[in-house]
């Protein structure tokens, strides 16, 4: 094989697994507390700065990070778990994760000392919210085609132009940003792009809501008009976005939070089908928890790599292909089980709701983060065909 | 390098030498098996599940499915896994092991042998793996509420050969009151669903094993095959295709392998077993379906052809993934118990593994 597959069987050690408890003990006094309701939440933004509060109070945000920053110095399979755990009772993590999982990885790589030491411990104490300035209106999956300039100024850099589908940017306090500081050479069609720290509550910047399908305001429109970014605020190399964007990816498309976006549907599913469900419903049930037990261990297997200091960018791209398509047919596949399920006295009224909203997001579960496509590229590379 | 390597190294080089699908596939007669049987034998990878007092290899359970898996990635087409199998369930019924090809009954879940109270087998077992070319079979029968297990003598039943899609014999055998060499209760907490899990975990890792090889097939082929004036490889269609055949490798490989470490490292712990081996046998019969029309979808008519080695692992793979339980046996099982422990134990039992 070109380059070979790997999925060694890692299991989680045993001080992820007491992490597990402590987590699940967390989650149930937030929901006995009324912060948020599982059954429900999914509906709602997710975005709940209190929580990411108390969520940063225990040390579960940037727990993979130098303790000099904020960070616990914990395990990515320590983060593992309590990034399943909170995803499995649809915890609002809407105002953290971001930054979490990676902004500040990008910051504690290519920040400067002073930016590390102010940002990272307010990452950390679930106080600080970033967003992802990376599409515009004329480039998604073709990343390196962004075109919203940075021009060197005195001091620093002025941003013009448009960044889009930025999710949650209306409540972000900060973005890191893709901006064009050089045109492309014909070598290297990637270069030019800088990463840039973006105070998102400086003036110059107005910010569009734009309404996706199922009603909800996530996604937005970034306008920026002579925003001026002090020098210091720009991350590693000029021009370098290219080489510093890998890793980033690695870490974006590895966790579980790829393939459990719309996991309620299945313990939803068996409560309306009850104890004894018919044999074709109990078929479809152990189909699907064996296709996620797979992708769980696909997925911990990816971050026992990540632990051990590799860049699984091939298996990380396989484990978020085949887990966006999973999780995207999921509601319908609940839907096709659950049709003899009569909805009488409103036993199926929750799974009715949850199923309304999770059909209507599922298109962009294929889009985010990577497309299937893109996706589907880099594995093709992998395997030596690019 | 660790003795696991050296064990996978030696299997390979066998396989290598005397199992190559090319030569097997151009070979004019069948020679080529007693060669390659009395090399497995000699270097002990015949008996590996057979404990050294017992005068086998005594090699771990984990080594031994990683020479199974390799037999999978050979689709080597003699009955290496289950005589594996059958050494693995003599020594757990502490019955002498015989030398020779074992086959191992029933093979599919609703195939039942009974007891007559005289000691002598009865009842039908279809598809039964190299039951033709075995000297044994070894049976696993549920006899009231514990598990037996019978050494028979092949010669002493009747069998009606038939052949898998591979060519590979999958006989139906008719126990009519037939005499047995040794029969004993299987040991410990070994239940008859014990002897099913092995199995469908030796298939899984057969199955991941064998989708390795086609995945190098097939990409290989698309980096040569010159179609529109370049490789098909340059084909976006194709690039995709073959990454998907890529994700259901891996799947299957991840699974397969995380049930063989179940079995390896928890044999006490039925849940897990149950939980692991049967997603694995489901996961990984669901990757033959796919991975099978990807590979001969990018071989084109050449695949299609019976000089071509890719049957050679595509017709196996049809062929394993119906055996110990298919992906519709299981998944009835699973979903049962998934529904039986109610809603809020799913995410519990999917976070023990």
């Amino acid at each position: 094989m070109s380059q070979s597959i790997n999925f060694d069987p890692i299991r989680l050690p045993p001080e992820a697994e007491e992490l597990r408890l402590e987590v699940r003990e967390f989650l149930a006094e937030e929901i006995a507390n009324g912060s948020f309701n599982p059954s429900s939440s999914i509906l709602k933004s997710g975005f709940d700065r209190e929580f990411s509060k108390r969520v940063g109070k225990r040390g579960w945000i940037g727990m993979t990070w130098p303790k000099k920053y904020g960070g616990q110095e914990r395990s990515f399979l320590e983060r593992y778990v309590v990034t399943e755990e909170f995803r499995s009772q649809n915890a609002p993590v809407t105002c953290h994760f971001t930054a979490d999982r990676q902004s500040g990885p990008v910051l504690l790589k290519y920040a400067q000392e002073h930016i590390k030491l102010d940002i990272l411990p307010r990452i950390t104490a679930g106080d600080c919210c970033f967003c992802i300035g990376l599409s515009e209106p004329n480039s998604g999956s073709d990343l390196f085609a962004a075109s919203t300039k940075a021009t060197p100024t005195t001091g620093g850099y002025l941003i013009n132009g448009t960044k889009l589908w930025t999710s949650n940017a209306h409540q972000a306090d900060y973005m890191i940003g893709l901006f064009r500081t050089s045109p492309p050479t014909k070598e290297n069609r990637r270069h030019g792009l800088t990463q840039f720290l973006v105070d998102l509550k400086q003036p110059n910047i107005t910010i569009n809501p734009v309404r996706n399908m199922a009603g909800k305001h996530d996604f937005n429109e970034v306008v920026f008009d002579d925003l001026f970014i002090p020098e210091d605020h720009l991350l590693g190399e000029v021009d370098s976005a290219w080489k510093q964007a890998t890793s980033e990816l690695a870490y974006e498309r590895s966790g579980p939070e790829r393939f459990l976006e719309t996991y309620y549907m299945l313990p939803e599913l068996v409560r309306v089908l009850g104890k004894q469900p018919d044999i074709r419903a109990k078929e479809g049930v152990g189909r699907l928890v064996a296709q996620l037990h797979t992708l769980r261990r696909m997925s911990v297997s990816v971050n026992g790599m990540l632990q051990a200091g590799k860049e699984p960018v091939l298996e990380g791209s396989i484990v978020k292909d085949v887990g966006t398509i999973w999780e995207q047919a999921l509601p319908s596949k609940a839907r096709e089980l659950a049709s003899f399920i009569d909805d009488e006295p409103g036993n199926r009224t929750n799974f009715d709701e949850l199923l309304q909203f999770s059909t209507n997001i599922a298109p962009k579960l294929t889009i985010q983060g990577g497309t299937t496509e893109v996706l589907r590229g880099i594995i093709a590379r992998g395997l030596g065909l690019r | 390098m660790s003795d696991d390597n050296l064990l996978v190294d030696a299997t390979t080089k066998i396989f290598e030498d005397l199992c190559d699908p090319q030569n097997i596939n151009a070979a004019k007669d069948g020679s080529w098996k007693q060669l390659l049987w009395n090399a497995l034998e000699e270097s002990g990878l015949t008996s590996a599940w057979v404990p050294e007092e017992f005068g086998g290899a005594g090699a771990s359970i984990s080594d031994g499915f990683r020479i199974i898996e390799v037999a999978g990635k050979f689709a080597v087409p003699i009955a290496l896994p289950e005589t594996l199998l059958g050494g693995w369930l003599l020594s757990n019924a502490n019955i002498n092991i015989p030398k020779g090809i074992m086959a191992v009954a029933p093979t599919r879940p609703r195939d039942k042998l009974t007891i007559h109270s005289s000691g002598t087998l009865n009842g039908q077992v279809r598809g039964v793996p190299f039951a033709s070319e075995a000297d044994h079979i070894v049976a696993a029968i549920e006899d009231a509420g514990s598990t037996k297990v019978a050494l028979v003598a092949k010669n002493n039943c009747e069998i009606k050969s038939f052949s898998g899609l591979s060519g590979d014999p999958r006989d139906t055998i008719l126990f009519d009151n037939v005499g047995t060499i040794s029969i004993q209760k299987l040991q410990g907490d070994l239940s008859y669903r014990s002897v099913k899990l092995m199995g469908a975990t030796i298939r899984s890792l057969q199955i991941g094993g064998a989708l390795m090889a086609i995945l190098e097939l097939a990409t290989e082929h698309a980096k040569t095959r010159v179609a529109f004036e370049k490789p098909i490889a340059k084909f976006q269609a194709v690039q995709h295709n073959l990454a998907k055949l890529a994700n259901e490798t891996a799947a299957a490989v991840a699974v397969a392998n995380s049930a063989a470490d179940t079995l390896a490292n928890s044999p006490d712990n039925e849940q897990a077993i149950f939980f692991e081996a049967s997603s694995a046998k489901i996961r990984t019969g669901e990757a033959v379906g796919e991975g099978t029309a990807i590979a001969h979808q990018v071989l084109g008519a050449i695949g299609f052809t019976e000089e071509h080695i890719l049957h050679r692992f595509t017709q196996r793979l049809w062929d394993w993934r119906d055996d110990f339980g298919n992906e519709s046996e299981w998944a009835v099982e699973l979903g049962a118990l998934i529904a039986e422990n109610g809603a809020d134990e799913l995410w519990p039992l999917l976070t023990t593994r």
